[in-house]
């Protein structure tokens, strides 16, 4: 074995650029703002990935790695998005063979009587064979309050997929950090076979404000100097409020500032507008918002 | 005597691998893969028993493979057969139907001829394996 070691030399970068996994890193770069530490991991994995193929192509054992995830944080910090692009990766570097995502919640899994767990379950798992499955706000699968609750049965048969068909499929857990914690303690066995937790951090204001930016630029609408000024201001004054959800929020918010520009284009009816009049949303339509307004 | 039902039955048996190709080819195609079994393989028994529902929405063979390993186990000794069927307008049906499972035993079928109106003959075949009620046959 030595001697394949010292004689052969292997290009790392050449694999690299063979498996095109820069672009998609770089895309994610460009398309995700801020989520240092999901970038980071991503990037571990995807360095983890690229070594075992070339580990496999001396003879070195390269046993599959176990790549189930946890995705924790609060609502609007970009578990679901993040997860799309993750079946993506994974699909560029060979790990799974479609890359397609199934996203099921506990009604998807879960059956409502005797003996309709099981089939539903399988029938998911099926689907997403040969890619990803995400399973949003995972920790309603486990509801200790009632014994007889079928959601134990649906993590029985996950975990037995999860340990025996790894090369077939990657669960994605995802939900709020307290919650999922409580999750993972009960059932320990799930915890010890989920190989990465990944917490998704909080926006700060002006990471938010690059994200309205792109969000902005993808429904081709532009914000007039003062409106952007104005749209800071918003963003500070809505974290300070109940039920922040980070990015959706922001785009809620943009969603509303479309209505109002709407409007106020529509009042003025009689002139003629232009191009540049029904892209630009002003200032006007977002100090409109009950933010604003003083009172909470 | 060796049932030749469908495509490749001619053939050696396909292998799993081979198995997983064909499936992975119907897959590409939009088809919807089911499994079927029967322990009366009659020519013209088209009512081959489902095994679960047809799988539409899958991406990767993987699943039906895990289905069609949980078929040979309830079923090791009847025959179980992958039909992919096509729902694009103007097809319809079956695009592709082989065989993937058969007992260690087939003992064939035999030729019965029954005398009607005088000294004519009808002819029609019976497979011996049908002699014992369903579920012992092989």
């Amino acid at each position: 074995m030595d001697t394949v070691i010292t004689t052969d030399k292997l290009d790392l970068e050449a694999a690299f650029r063979d498996s095109q996994i820069g672009e998609v890193l770089d895309g994610l770069e460009r398309e995700l703002i801020g989520l240092a530490p999901v970038k980071s991991r991503i990037r571990d994995i995807a360095a983890l990935l690229l070594v075992d193929k070339l580990r496999a192509s001396l003879g070195l054992s390269a046993g599959a790695p176990s790549l189930h995830m946890s995705f924790t944080g609060n609502p609007g910090t970009g578990k679901t998005t993040v997860a799309m692009r993750m079946a993506q990766i994974l699909h560029r570097l060979g790990y799974v063979r479609k890359g397609h995502l199934v996203s099921v919640t506990r009604d998807d899994l879960v059956g409502q009587y005797i003996g309709h767990t099981a089939p539903k379950t399988k029938e998911v798992l099926k689907r997403a064979m040969g890619g990803v499955l995400f399973i949003d706000e995972a920790y309603y699968l486990y509801r200790p309050e009632n014994e007889r609750d079928y959601g134990q049965e649906a993590i029985e048969i996950l975990l037995q997929v999860m340990e025996n068909q790894r090369e077939d499929l990657v669960v994605i857990f995802a939900g709020y950090k307290d919650r999922m914690d409580t999750f993972f303690r009960s059932n320990p066995g799930m915890s010890s076979r989920v190989a990465h937790h990944i917490d998704f951090p909080d926006y700060t204001p002006a990471e938010l404000h690059s994200i309205s930016e792109l969000m902005l630029e993808q429904m081709q609408y532009r914000l007039s100097p003062e409106a952007d000024a104005v749209l800071l201001e918003y963003i500070e004054r809505r974290i300070q409020q109940p039920h922040f959800a980070n990015a959706r929020s922001v785009r809620n918010a943009l969603d509303r500032a479309r209505l109002r520009q709407a409007s106020r284009l529509f009042e003025k009816r009689g002139g003629l507008l232009s191009r540049q009049d029904l892209m630009t949303i002003e200032a006007a339509d977002i100090r409109a918002s009950r933010v604003f307004s003083g009172n909470t | 005597m060796r049932l030749t039902q469908g495509a490749f039955s001619f053939l050696p048996d396909l292998t799993d691998a081979q198995i997983r190709s064909q499936i992975e080819y119907c897959l590409q195609n939009n088809w919807a893969v089911s499994i079927e079994y029967t322990d009366d393989p009659h020519p013209r028994n088209t009512y081959w028993e489902m095994f679960g529902n047809p799988m539409f929405d899958i991406r990767d063979a993987a699943g039906i493979m895990g289905e069609l390993q949980s078929c040979r186990k309830t079923f090791p000794q009847h025959y179980i057969k992958v039909n992919a069927f096509d729902s694009s307008h103007g097809r319809e049906s079956l695009r592709l139907s082989f065989i993937v499972n058969r007992p260690d035993k087939e003992p064939g079928f035999s030729l019965e001829r029954r005398e009607v109106g005088g000294r004519n003959l009808q002819y029609t075949t019976k497979s011996y394996a049908v002699d014992r009620p369903e579920g012992e046959r092989y």
